[in-house]
């Protein structure tokens, strides 16, 4: 059977999010930060389609990763304020 | 590594997924490739939690069903040269060589700069729809919609659909046209049906024409939100605000490849002939890159673009008098939906427009000229290139965008140099080392 759930960290953070959800969504279970501007602003996903870059996270040690257009897989180790 | 392939269709929207089917049929090796993890788009957007439309999974079964049709999920494509692209999937690039090129790259929303547009939980319309439809927590969020067009509608019931508390939808467009508009429907029966549709599953979420949003106030992320209206100023608090003010083309690869871009309103599309093609000979281009129309425009358009480019030339003309239907219904949105000129003032000197590279507007202003400005400044030298700033600065009269031939240089995304080193060769022949590495700054 299918699993319709799995599994990610962010920040060590355990979260989960349903089957084929993306990167964003499961960094969004744990509130709405994501990265920082130059000047040191909050920041998060404003266009949802991979174009503004504002949700950016490092994924895997992968910096400036666009967490909208990645999809969740189990095991991922996210952190923000990429 | 480069690989062959007789046509190559780039996004798997519906325009792109028409034309792939439309060229397969023709038994040419078709290879479609798209940045997302599924196919269908924007309208068509892989929900997790709901089951896609029948016309979406009807066009994605048609897809996987070819063996002469290949497809590349989250697969970006980068740059281009004449007759092949250069693809970066999962870090790693690889290039492509077509006999003919369709581009279905789609389009993009346009985001306008107000006072708070940058606190985390202000976001585009479509984009909530998008990221709810990947799984984003919506569920008894109290969301505010606002901004202009007939996405607003479809944006809510997505969010209400998913549990969302849709506060209100403010249309800045004013009574009488939406009236006018909404009695021209008839001609299109299918949209009059959608409209009846969304108006049943929005019942009771207040819809305020004449409104916009003003600001966002919060402190790391919103918190209240302002609308102006005949009423006056009123506050509401929320969870998320959502605004979106209507559809820009995506024209970058257009650009890159050297086809011709015409103004259509303020901003550019690509040019077509009859036959859907660009200005460069075996390059063809549909549905919202041709300028926003629709989902029946982008289908039709695909369709007929992929018959072009396998060579079918008949089966595309067969299709032309649908397509002037489809777009017709089109030319009525940015008449009913023009923008007020209140929605363009709402930035103060202090609101950051550049938001990749932190650039307030009145650092903005004095320069007569993009580069000029881009140089002294930085606006549209981040992660983005300009594709969120530049539409703005475009939709508020300060900037004319480009529409010569080769005015968007590679990368299109900002891409790894790791990436580009694999690439090697490619780079000698498309474009300097220098571009590259200005242009990928924030990413490597
Ligand atoms: C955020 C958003 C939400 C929308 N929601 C709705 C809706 O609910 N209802 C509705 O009627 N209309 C909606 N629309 C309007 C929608 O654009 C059209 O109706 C329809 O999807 C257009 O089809 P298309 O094939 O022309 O483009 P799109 O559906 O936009 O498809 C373009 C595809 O090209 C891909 N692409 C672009 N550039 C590249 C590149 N360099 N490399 C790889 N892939 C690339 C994109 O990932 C995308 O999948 C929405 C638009 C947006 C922007
Ligand atoms: S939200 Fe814009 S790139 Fe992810």
């Amino acid at each position: 059977m299918k699993r319709s759930n799995v599994q990610l960290s962010i920040d060590g953070i355990a979260v989960e999010v349903p089957a084929g959800a993306n990167v964003a969504a499961a960094v969004a279970q744990l509130g709405l930060r994501f990265r920082r501007s130059r000047s040191g602003e909050a920041r998060a996903p404003l266009c949802g389609m991979g174009l503004c870059f504002e949700c950016r996270v490092s994924i895997d040690g992968v910096a400036h990763q666009r967490a909208c257009v990645v999809v969740a897989r189990d095991g991922m180790q996210v952190q923000r304020d990429d | 590594m480069t690989e062959p392939c007789d046509v190559l269709v780039i996004g798997a929207g519906p325009a792109g997924l028409a034309a792939a089917r439309a060229a397969a049929s023709h038994g040419v090796n078709v290879v479609l490739v798209d940045l997302q993890a599924n196919p269908g788009g924007q309208i068509w957007r892989h929900d997790v939690r709901k089951s896609a439309p029948a016309a979406a999974r009807l066009a994605v079964a048609e897809m996987r069903a070819r063996s002469n049709l290949h497809w590349l999920p989250q697969a970006q494509v980068v740059a281009t040269a004449p007759g092949r692209v250069l693809i970066e999937e999962a870090g790693l690039v690889r290039e492509i060589e077509y006999g003919a090129l369709v581009l279905a790259t789609g389009a993009r929303e346009l985001l306008l700069p107000f006072p708070g547009w940058t606190l985390p939980g202000v976001s585009g319309a479509g984009a909530l729809q998008a990221l709810t439809k990947q799984g984003w927590p919506i569920a008894g969020k109290r969301v505010l919609l606002a901004g202009s067009g007939p996405l607003l509608l479809a944006s809510a019931a997505t969010l209400r659909r998913h549990g969302a508390q849709v506060l209100a939808i403010c249309e800045q467009a004013p009574d009488a046209a939406l009236m006018a508009f909404a009695s021209q429907l008839w001609r299109w029966p299918g949209k009059l049906l959608q409209a009846a549709a969304l108006r049943t599953r929005l019942a009771g979420v207040a819809y305020r024409r004449a409104s916009w949003v003003r600001a966002a106030h919060g402190d790391e992320r919103v918190r209240e939100v302002e609308i102006e209206s005949a009423r006056g100023i009123e506050r509401i608090a929320c969870d998320q605000v959502a605004v979106g003010y209507g559809l820009v083309p995506n024209t970058e690869l257009a650009a890159q490849l050297g086809c011709a871009l015409e103004l259509d309103g303020r901003h550019p599309r690509v040019r077509v002939d009859e036959r859907l093609m660009t200005s460069v000979d075996g390059v063809y281009a549909a549905g919202e890159a041709c300028g926003i129309g629709g989902v029946d425009v982008a289908r039709v358009e695909g369709a007929m673009a992929g018959h072009a480019a396998a060579g079918a030339d008949d089966a595309a003309r067969a299709l032309r008098p649908r397509r002037r239907h489809a777009r017709a219904f089109a030319d009525l949105l940015p008449r009913y939906f023009d923008l007020r000129d209140d929605v363009r003032k709402l930035a103060e000197p202090t609101t950051l427009v550049c938001r990749c590279e932190d650039v307030a507007l009145a650092q903005l202003q004095g320069y007569s000229d993009a580069r000029a400005a881009k140089l002294a400044t930085r606006c549209g030298m981040g992660s983005c290139q300009g594709r969120i700033c530049g539409t703005a600065l475009t939709e508020l009269g300060l900037l004319v965008p480009a529409t010569r031939a080769h005015a968007a240089r590679p990368p299109v995304f900002p891409t790894r140099l790791a990436s580009l080193a694999a690439a090697g060769s490619y780079l000698d022949r498309s474009c300097s080392e220098r571009t590259f590495l200005t242009e990928s700054k924030g990413s490597v």
